[in-house]
């Protein structure tokens, strides 16, 4: 087998999404599905198939990023004590959406990609937590797990190697908090979201105490194409430590929003205005801001989205996203990228997130339940003309106090947003203040957003 | 006190069996969506205890997870739930027209049902359909890319629906 990576649009995982029925068990393994999964049971043992994701240099696609061979690496393995593989489907950053397309189009994928992974953990029992209101995926994913089980790819002895493995789906019930991997784990125990103190990570103590590896969707599915074309092959597509392809769900005003499979080397300009990606802002308007990797990442004005501070354009790939920290960079996230327009109000849009992190904020951490509140009223009072300027030294004041102070990462992703609108949109909080009444009737545009930037000589 | 039918307590079993021996209070969420869509859309303190017995759990192991996620209903809903996604991606595609606009046709605001027991309209926190705002959920489904028409459709649907379903 043979690969051209001169083609810049190289699909790994979506590269079958619109064959016709590609949903059905048929149709998937005679368009070559279920190969990798044999190549991998018959002729790999677990140890090889951990190498060559290591040697891939996959990276979670979740949202942190942490090299995903390295996370399977750390899986303890007592004698005796069933391991688990739980798969994170619980797609709830707002801003995402590709987990969604990826199960809902190509479930089968998904489940190969269960499969060779629960082979190479030693998972007998593997979940698939996906989040309550994608109620339809859950049952597209049944279905795509009854079809592999009645050809020998789930339940015993599979394909005669000895090994037993099932799958089963386990729907959340509405809890952005049950991301987490140590609250996806409480829930899937039956209890509330509640993060866990860690340590014990949960590759030595995770659901019933056992250890457990927890994987995103898109991640899982990556194990495919890098068992098929070998770890080192996959490494060579992407640049530097962005390898393979990540999925990126495009939102907000643009012509084409939707999900969109990137290999790591195409500029963010190219991704927002071609006609393969994004094609350009909606109704003719212009670009005045966008939120590159999901919610919690920090937004970026048009001039420093495109460029980084230092005036080098800037690509779609996790190290050049964050190009310039977070004093002038932002951050790859879940790929769930969205664009605001010169109509768009950057209070408005971070009161929605801020009231987003209070709904959603588990209760456990008193920075998080009572500062995510307190970021809110103080967003609404400044968005509808009530607020003051001590306000916005009090809303960064706040978040600082969120930020690093929390259990988990709720708290830092509600901080995030609030501390980036502010370093980087400080005079549209000014101006609402100052302008009380006519911040009710229009916004303040796209001001110097999408000006050049500075660049300091030397 | 609220029994399930025989099929529903198959399913029930069905899925105590997906957890290991003894770790049957895992089934909980999806037993309470199940027990949810058996009692007309809402939990009772009676559903709850029911099923803290089915489980062998304390009553309280139940209220406490039934309070804590959104898709439990502790009061009775009407027929169709509309929730309306109001975070950031949604309201960038002009959502807030359209929960105006819903709320203005069928005489309600957010959080409350109509008079007939048919509707009820509630916001909701992003629901992973940024890219088809803005969108409501309603029932298993969701709908999206949604425009004044479309609303108008969705609620003459509903109306035939539960003429026809009487």
């Amino acid at each position: 087998m043979t690969f051209d990576f001169s083609n810049m649009g190289v699909k790994l995982l979506l590269e079958k999404a619109h064959v016709e029925g590609i949903r059905r068990f048929e149709v998937y393994r005679r368009e070559g599905g279920y190969n990798t999964a044999e190549k991998a049971i018959k002729t790999m043992g677990p140890e090889a198939i951990v190498e060559e994701v290591k040697k891939s240099g996959l990276r979670g696609r979740g949202g942190a990023g942490f090299p995903a061979g390295m996370k399977w690496s750390f899986l303890a393995k007592p004698d005796g004590v069933p391991r688990h593989l739980v798969c994170n489907a619980d797609e709830s950053e707002p801003g995402t959406f590709k987990d969604r397309y990826l199960m809902e189009f190509l479930p089968h994928l998904f489940i190969e990609g269960l499969l060779i992974s629960s082979f190479a953990l030693g998972s007998n029992a593997t979940y698939i937590y996906i989040r309550g209101e994608y109620a339809w995926i859950a049952e597209i994913l049944e279905t795509a797990i009854a079809e592999a089980r009645s050809q020998g790819f789930l339940g015993k002895n599979i394909l005669g190697s000895g090994f037993d493995c099932e799958i089963y789906v386990h729907r959340g019930a509405g809890a952005y908090i049950c991301g987490e991997e140590t609250a996806l784990i409480e829930s899937l125990e039956g209890k509330r979201g509640n993060p866990r103190i860690k340590p014990p990570f949960p590759a030595i103590q995770g659901v019933w105490m056992r250890p457990t590896v927890v994987n995103n969707v898109e991640t899982i599915a990556a194990v495919v194409p890098i068992i098929n074309m070998g770890g080192e092959e996959y490494a060579k597509i992407g640049v530097g430590k962005s390898t393979g392809t990540k999925l990126m769900s495009a939102c907000g005003n643009i012509n084409k929003p939707g999900v969109y499979e990137i290999d790591m080397t195409i500029s963010v300009e190219e991704f927002i205005f071609s006609d393969e990606y994004c094609g350009g802002i909606a109704n003719g308007k212009r670009l005045k801001a966008c939120i590159p990797g999901g919610s919690s990442v920090p937004i970026l004005p048009a001039n420093l989205l495109l460029k980084t501070a230092k005036g080098e354009t800037r690509y779609m790939n996790y190290e050049s996203l964050s190009d310039g920290g977070f004093a002038t960079g932002s951050m790859m996230g879940s790929g769930g990228f969205i664009v605001l327009d010169e109509d768009q109000c950057v209070v408005k849009n971070t009161l929605t997130f801020a009231r987003f992190y209070r709904h959603e904020s588990c209760g456990q951490c008193s920075p998080c339940r009572e500062g995510t509140g307190w970021m809110e009223k103080i967003l609404k009072n400044i968005e509808y003309g009530n607020g003051k300027m001590s306000d916005i030294d009090l809303l960064w004041d706040i978040q600082r106090k969120i930020e690093g102070n929390t259990i988990c990462p709720l708290g830092d992703a509600a901080a995030w947003p609030v501390a980036a609108a502010i370093r980087h949109f400080r005079d549209e909080f000014e101006w609402h203040v100052l302008n009380p009444d006519e911040s009710q009737k229009r916004n303040y545009g796209l001001a110097h957003y999408a000006d050049p930037v500075h660049v300091p000589v030397g | 006190m609220a029994k399930f039918s025989d099929d529903i307590l198959a399913k029930v079993q069905e899925i105590i069996s997906h957890y290991p021996e003894g770790k049957q209070k895992s089934a909980l969420l999806p037993v309470l969506h199940v027990a949810q869509d058996a009692s007309g859309g809402w939990l009772s303190s009676d559903t709850m205890d029911y099923v803290a017995e089915l489980l062998q759990i304390k009553p309280i192991e139940v209220y406490e997870v039934a309070t804590f996620y959104s898709m439990y209903n502790l009061k009775p809903v009407g027929r169709y739930m509309f929730e309306v996604c109001q975070t950031g991606p949604c309201m960038l595609r002009g959502c807030d027209d359209i929960i105006a606009y819903i709320g203005q046709k069928l005489g309600i605001k957010p959080g409350e049902t109509t008079a007939d027991g048919l509707f009820t309209l509630k916001t909701v926190e992003c629901l992973g359909a940024c890219g088809y705002a803005p969108m409501m959920q309603l029932g298993k489904t969701y709908r999206e890319h949604l425009t004044k028409e479309k609303v108008d459709s969705i609620i003459d649907e509903c109306r035939k629906n539960a003429a026809v379903n009487n």
